[in-house]
């Protein structure tokens, strides 16, 4: 089955997809939704402008359908993307990496349902330091685009996902419960590498900026 | 062993056509059982055999996705659950199994998302109004020979009257694991 993944260029999105591929289906195409509004419900893209090269890392097209309406307006624009997926690559399903949002999880449901295509989560409920640790084994090079939460700082931003980061992570979800996946939003990622890409991307410069629990990276390639 | 539980096998049978729906809707109940030291094997509903369920104590049959209906043209397959003498729980597309073995009618309405249930009784720990997951196109009339433990027209908790088979229209993997614990207690 020829399949689209939901991506936005984190962890979750291109392990979902790594999934996808290593249980045997065809990686079609990806489709990002991009949202102009920093609050967005649906849409954590820090670095959607990036998400060009990750496609081209893998050697897989791209839909990008921008967003700056309301939540319903957002809705509409994803599946508008979708519907282009269909047509365009013939896909029978979707892939996203949704793992515990419920109402992510359940719109895209629900608009895959209306098209009548599949619709998978393979890392729905998933053990959130299980998932970290399949990252590192699978040898993802994924770094840490953006914080906002309590008591993260600007230091956590930039930072590799490894083990050091894992055991980090897990103290504080014990002390802050701070999901260690980051699922609440607690923050965002940035794949570099992965066994999906064909090259890994390189950072070559990068600026930092926000202010208390909230800061973000903005990264330009080389 | 100390603990006598943990002599109990469980039998978790896998109804997805789809071979990367396994990790949506089987490995989140295999986590559970993880979690918890309990022994268990994974079955594909096509391939259990009488040794399986002879070795098995109790049994879960899983659910899958909104497009899978492939375990409805095989329905064959499930003849054991109308003979199996051991605790089943059913969701989802197990308890439509479930219903349609004891001669309950397939009927349509799409539930997608959280919903609040009222439990008239205590049903495997969960008691008056919960929220719960619901991802289905499909319910189950009331089969014959079973009680409703919802308030809600469609039967979202259901039990056999004499034997000890359960099934639940929502996804009890999600955010109401506990069920899933008390059932294999």
């Amino acid at each position: 089955m020829k399949l689209g993944v939901l991506f936005s260029g984190g962890k979750d999105s291109t392990y979902a997809a790594y999934l996808a591929v290593k249980s045997g289906y065809e990686l079609s195409c990806l489709i990002s939704v991009s949202s102009e509004k920093l609050d967005s419900w649906m849409f954590h893209t820090p670095n959607i402008g990036l998400v060009g090269r990750q496609a081209e890392a893998m050697g897989v097209p791209i839909i990008v359908q921008k967003t700056h309406g309301n939540k319903e307006e957002e809705l509409g624009d994803l599946e508008k993307a979708i519907k282009q997926a269909i047509k365009k690559y013939k896909i029978g399903g979707i892939v996203t990496g949704a793992v515990e949002s419920v109402y992510q999880a359940s719109r895209i449901q629900s608009i895959c349902n209306r098209l009548k295509i599949e619709c998978f989560n393979p890392l729905w409920q998933k053990i959130q330091v299980e998932l970290l640790e399949e990252l590192i084994k699978n040898k993802f090079k994924v770094v840490i685009a953006g914080v906002f939460a309590y008591p993260f700082d600007k230091g956590w931003v930039g930072q590799e996902i490894d083990l050091g980061f894992v055991d980090e992570i897990s103290q504080l979800n014990k002390k802050y419960k701070i999901n260690p996946a980051g699922e609440g939003g607690e923050f965002e990622s940035f794949v570099l590498n992965c066994p999906l890409f064909k090259k890994e991307l390189k950072i070559q410069s990068k600026k930092i900026f926000g202010e208390g629990n909230s800061w973000k990276m903005e990264i330009a390639l080389k | 062993m100390e603990d006598g539980d943990s002599f109990k096998m469980i039998l978790i049978v896998n109804v997805c056509r789809e071979k990367l729906h396994y990790l949506e809707f089987v490995k989140p109940i295999t986590d559970i059982f993880e979690e918890n030291n309990k022994p268990y094997f994974v079955k594909d509903y096509k391939k259990i055999t009488k040794k399986d369920l002879q070795r098995a104590d109790k049994a879960v049959i899983c659910g899958t996705s909104l497009m899978d209906d492939e375990f409805i043209n095989n329905l064959p397959k499930f003849a054991w659950v109308k003979f199996f003498d051991k605790p089943i729980l059913g969701i989802c597309a197990g308890m439509q199994v479930i219903g349609l073995m004891f001669g309950s009618k397939l009927r349509k309405k799409t539930e997608i998302g959280f919903f609040k249930e009222e439990f008239k009784r205590v049903f495997l720990g969960m008691e008056r109004k919960q929220e719960v997951y619901h991802l289905h196109n499909f319910y189950v009339s009331l089969p014959r020979g079973f009680e409703k433990f919802t308030k809600s027209e469609v039967p979202q908790a259901i039990k056999h009257t004499e034997k000890e088979i359960y099934g639940v229209l929502f996804h009890p993997e999600v955010r109401q694991k506990d069920l899933i614990n008390v059932f294999v207690k």
